[in-house]
C-alpha cells in the first residue's frame, strides 16, 4: 500500500538531492539551473500528493503554474547564461567570483 | 532748568561722527582733511562740556538723569542708554575731552610721517566718544559698554605698529590683564542687579541702604557682606583698568603705543575711569569697611611700590607710566580713606600734568629721532626750551611743590589718609609719604637725565640721508647717533604743551576750596559722616595760599626737598655716583629692574600654564578622546568589523545558496523549537 508518507518521502529525498547538487555541483551554471527544477520538481510531487490525499483539485491546479513559471524561469536563466558565456567565455562556477568582498 | 539734551548728544557723538569719517572715508579726505574733522568734532565736544561745566557750576541748570534709549529689554529688565550728569560728571567730561583736544593737535606733529595717520586719528576720537559714554552713563550697563569699548580701543591703539612684535605682545597682555579685571566687575555688577534689582544709578543708590545686613551665602557656614561682595568685585574691575597691583603689568608695556595715546588713554583719562567708577559708587563703597580697606591698601602698595620701579628705568616713557601707576595708587588710597572727592581732584590735576609729561616726553623722542632711552639723552635744554620749561613745570606739580597743582591734591590725599582710621591707613599713611621721595627722586632724575647735564649723544651729520616714513624702525641709527642736531618741536607739538602747563600750574590753587572742602560735588559723592576726612581737613583749611606756605613746613615737602639735592648731587655733580650706588645695591637693584619678577612669575604661571593647559586639553582632549576614540574611532571601527564580515562575501553561488538553506533551516528549526 502506498500512503502518503511515501510520497513526501519522496519528494524529500528529490528535494534533498537538487540542495545537495546545488553545493557540491562546482562545475557549470547548467547543472544549478537543473537542481533548481529539480527542487520545484520535488515540491510539485508534495503538491499533487497532498491534493490527491485531501481530494482537492487546486493542488494540481497550482502545479501546471508551477510548471509554467518554471519553464520561464529556465527560459530566462538559459538566457542569462549564453550572455554570461559571451562576456565571460566560461560557464565554470568557480570562476565566476565577481561579487567577492 | 535742566540741561539741553541735544547739546549731551552733541557731546557724546560729535567724536563718533569724526572718527568715522576719518577711519572711513579717510582714504578721500586725506591727512589734513581727516585730521580737521577729528579735531572739529572734538573740539565741539570740548567747548560744550566747558558750557556743561560753566552752567552746572554757576546753577545756571540743574542736573540730568534721563533715559534717552531703550536698549534690550529682557523680562521686567531693561537696559537703557542714558546720561547722568552732574558736577562730577561735568568734570571728567571736560578733562577727558580738553585733553584729548590737545593729544588731537599733538598728533599731527607727532605722527606726521606715519603711514596709519587716519586711523590714529579715527581710533583717538572713538576713545573719545567711549569714554564720554563711560563717563555719562546713567546705569551700570551703559559703564559697561563704555569700560570695554575704551579696553577695546586701548588693545588697538597700544598695538598700532603692528608689525612690531614688541606692540602685539604688549596689546595682547593688556587686553588679556584687562579681562581678569573686567570678570570681578562683571560679577560686580551682577551682584548689584541680584541685590538690588536695578542696574540704575539713581535707584541703585537710592536703595544703597538696603544692603545693609544682607549676606552673600557661599555655604552654609560662610557668609559674606553684601556691599563688601559688590564693592571689591567692582573695585577689581578698577584694579584692571586702572592698573592697581597686582593688575598693573600691563600699563609699563602700554608704552610700546606712540606717545600722544600713552598721554592721552594710559595717563589722563583711560586708567583713571577706575577711580571715576569708585568714586561715582560712593553710595555703596561708603557701607563697606572691609572693601574700603581693601582699596587702601591695594593702592598704598602700588604707589609706593611701583614707584621704586621707576626709579631704575631708562625709557624715558617708562619713568612716566611708573609714576601713573603709582600716582593712581595715590588716588585708589584716597578713596580708600572715604576722601573721594580727594582722589577726583587728584585724578584731574594729574590728567593734566601726567599728560604734560608724557606729551613732553613725546617732544624729547621727536628731537631725538625716536630714541627713547635717557642714557643718550642730556643737556637737551638749550635745543628745546619751551618743552623743557613745561616738562619741569609738570614735574614740580608730579612731586607736589607747593603752589603747583600736585601739591594740593596729593597733599590733600596724604592728609586725609593721616586721618583715617580705617583699618591699613598706618600702612597707607607710611607707602603714600615714602611715595612722595620715591616719586620726586624719579622725577628729578629724568629731569636731569635728560635735559641736564653732558650730552651724551653725537651728532653726525649725513647729508642725502632721506627721511623715514616708519617710527618704529629701531635699526635706523646706532644708539646715540644723530643725524642732525636735536631741535625744538614744531608749533602743534609745543602749544598743547603750554596749554596743559597752564592748569599743572594754577588749576589746584583755584580748584581745591570748592572742590574738596566746599560742597561743590553736592550729592554727587557721598560720604558718611564718621568717614568724612576731608570735612575735618576742611576745618583747618584756611585758603589756598596758607596751605601752600604751610606745606612747605611739612614732611612731604621736606622729603621732597630731600630728594632734589640727592638726585641734584648725583646726576649734576657726580654722575659716578649712581652707578656705586648700583653696584652696591645689586640684589635691590636686580629686584627692581626685573620689577618684583611679577611678570616673570606671570609669564611662567599663568602665560605658561594656559599654553600647556591648551596644550593638554588639545592632546588629550580634542587630539586624544574627541578625535581619536569618537569622530575617527567611530568609522576605524566600521571599518574593521567590514574587513571583516567581507570575508563571508567570497562571490561563489554556492556559498550564498548554502546560507539561504543554512538560514531557512535554522528558522524553520527555530519555528519547529517554538512550537514545541
Amino acid at each position: 500500500m502506498i500512503t502518503l508518507s511515501h510520497f513526501i518521502v519522496l519528494g524529500a529525498v528529490l528535494f534533498c538531492i537538487a540542495v545537495a547538487s546545488l553545493f557540491i555541483n562546482r562545475k557549470n551554471v547548467i547543472v544549478l539551473l537543473m537542481s533548481i527544477e529539480l527542487m520545484l520538481l520535488a515540491v510539485n510531487i508534495n503538491f499533487v500528493a497532498f491534493s490527491r490525499f485531501h481530494g482537492d483539485p487546486a493542488g494540481q491546479v497550482f502545479v501546471f503554474f508551477i510548471l509554467t513559471v518554471a519553464a520561464a524561469e529556465t527560459a530566462i536563466g538559459l538566457a542569462i547564461l549564453v550572455l554570461l558565456f559571451r562576456n565571460r567565455s566560461t560557464i565554470n562556477i568557480a570562476q565566476i567570483d565577481s561579487m567577492k568582498g | 532748568m535742566e540741561l539741553s539734551t541735544s547739546i549731551l548728544l552733541t557731546i557724546a557723538l560729535a567724536p563718533l561722527v569724526g572718527c568715522v569719517l576719518a577711519g572711513f572715508l579717510g582714504r578721500f579726505l586725506g591727512r589734513a582733511g581727516s585730521h580737521s574733522a577729528t579735531i572739529l568734532g572734538v573740539a565741539i565736544s570740548c567747548g560744550l562740556s566747558f558750557y556743561v561745566l560753566y552752567q552746572l557750576t554757576t546753577g545756571a541748570a540743574t542736573n540730568y538723569n534721563h533715559n534717552l534709549y531703550t536698549w534690550f529689554e529682557i523680562g521686567k529688565f531693561s537696559a537703557s542708554v542714558g546720561f547722568l550728569i552732574d558736577r562730577l560728571t561735568a568734570m571728567m567730561m571736560v578733562v577727558v575731552t580738553f585733553v584729548s583736544l590737545l593729544v588731537h593737535i599733538y598728533t599731527i606733529g607727532y605722527m606726521k610721517d606715519d603711514p596709519g595717520y587716519q586711523r590714529f586719528f579715527s581710533y583717538i576720537s572713538l576713545f573719545t566718544f567711549s569714554m564720554l559714554m563711560l563717563v555719562m552713563s546713567n546705569n551700570f550697563m551703559q559703564l559697561f559698554f563704555g569700560w570695554e569699548a575704551v579696553g577695546l580701543v586701548s588693545y588697538l591703539l597700544i598695538g598700532f605698529w603692528y608689525k612690531k612684535p614688541t606692540a602685539i605682545y604688549a596689546n595682547l597682555k593688556a587686553f588679556v590683564v584687562n579681562r581678569v579685571g573686567d570678570f570681578g566687575f562683571l560679577l560686580g555688577i551682577a551682584a548689584v542687579l541680584f541685590f538690588l534689582n536695578t542696574l540704575d544709578y539713581a535707584t541703585a543708590f537710592h536703595n544703597a541702604d538696603t544692603l545693609i545686613g544682607k549676606t552673600l551665602h557661599i555655604t552654609s557656614t560662610v557668609q559674606w557682606d553684601a556691599a563688601t561682595v559688590i564693592g571689591i568685585l567692582l573695585f577689581i574691575g578698577a584694579m584692571g583698568k586702572s592698573a592697581q597691583v597686582p593688575l598693573h603689568v600691563w600699563l609699563p608695556d602700554s608704552m610700546e603705543g606712540p606717545t600722544p595715546i600713552s598721554a592721552l588713554i594710559h595717563a589722563a583719562t583711560m586708567v583713571t575711569a577706575g577711580i571715576f567708577m569708585v568714586a561715582r559708587m560712593s553710595p555703596i563703597f561708603e557701607l563697606s569697611e572691609g572693601a574700603l580697606s581693601f582699596v587702601m591698601v591695594i593702592g598704598a602698595t602700588g604707589a609706593l611700590f611701583t614707584g621704586l620701579i621707576g626709579i631704575v628705568q631708562n625709557d624715558i616713557k617708562r619713568v612716566v607710566a611708573y609714576s601713573t601707576l603709582s600716582q593712581l595708587g595715590y588716588m585708589t588710597v584716597a578713596l580708600g580713606a572715604s576722601a573721594y572727592a580727594g582722589a577726583v581732584f587728584h585724578l584731574m590735576t594729574h590728567a593734566f600734568f601726567k599728560a604734560l609729561l608724557f606729551l613732553g616726553a613725546g617732544s624729547v623722542i621727536i628731537a631725538m629721532h625716536h630714541e627713547q632711552d635717557m642714557r643718550y639723552m642730556g643737556g637737551l635744554r638749550k635745543y628745546m626750551p619751551i618743552t623743557w620749561i613745561t616738562m619741569w613745570i609738570g614735574s614740580l606739580a608730579l612731586c607736589g611743590v607747593p603752589f603747583f597743582a600736585g601739591f594740593y591734591s596729593k597733599d590733600a590725599i596724604i592728609e586725609a589718609v593721616g586721618e583715617s582710621h580705617r583699618w591699613g591707613a598706618g600702612y597707607a599713611y607710611f607707602c603714600v609719604l615714602a611715595g612722595a621721595f620715591v616719586t620726586a627722586t624719579y622725577t628729578f632724575r629724568q629731569m636731569y637725565l635728560t635735559f641736564h647735564g653732558k650730552e651724551r649723544f653725537k651728532v653726525v651729520e649725513q647729508h642725502g640721508h632721506g627721511h623715514h616714513d616708519e617710527h618704529h624702525d629701531d635699526e635706523h641709527h646706532e644708539p646715540g647717533v644723530l643725524h642732525h642736531a636735536p631741535k625744538e618741536s614744531p608749533w602743534v607739538v609745543t602749544l598743547p604743551l603750554i596749554l596743559l602747563a597752564i592748569p599743572s600750574l594754577l588749576i589746584g590753587y583755584f580748584a581745591i576750596q570748592p572742590m574738596l572742602y566746599g560742597d561743590w560735588f553736592g550729592g554727587s559723592i557721598q560720604v558718611h559722616e564718621i568717614n568724612n576726612v576731608l570735612g575735618k581737613l576742611g576745618e583747618e583749611f584756611h585758603g589756598s595760599l596758607a596751605m601752600a606756605l604751610h606745606g612747605f613746613g611739612q614732611p612731604p615737602f621736606w622729603l621732597v626737598a630731600a630728594a632734589f639735592a640727592i638726585t641734584t648731587y648725583i646726576y649734576l655733580f657726580n654722575p659716578s655716583v649712581a652707578d656705586k650706588i648700583k653696584s652696591a645695591l645689586k640684589p635691590l637693584w636686580t629686584m627692581l629692574d626685573r620689577k618684583y619678577w611679577i611678570d616673570d612669575v606671570y609669564y611662567a604661571v599663568f602665560a605658561k600654564g594656559g599654553v600647556m593647559l591648551g596644550r593638554a586639553l588639545w592632546k588629550g582632549g580634542d587630539a586624544a578622546v574627541i578625535d581619536g576614540a569618537l569622530v575617527d574611532g567611530s568609522a576605524n571601527l566600521v571599518q574593521r568589523i567590514a574587513s571583516g564580515v567581507r570575508r563571508l562575501q567570497s562571490g561563489y553561488l554556492y556559498h550564498y545558496a548554502f546560507a539561504m538553506i543554512l538560514g531557512l533551516i535554522l528558522l524553520l528549526g527555530g519555528y519547529w523549537l517554538v512550537g514545541q
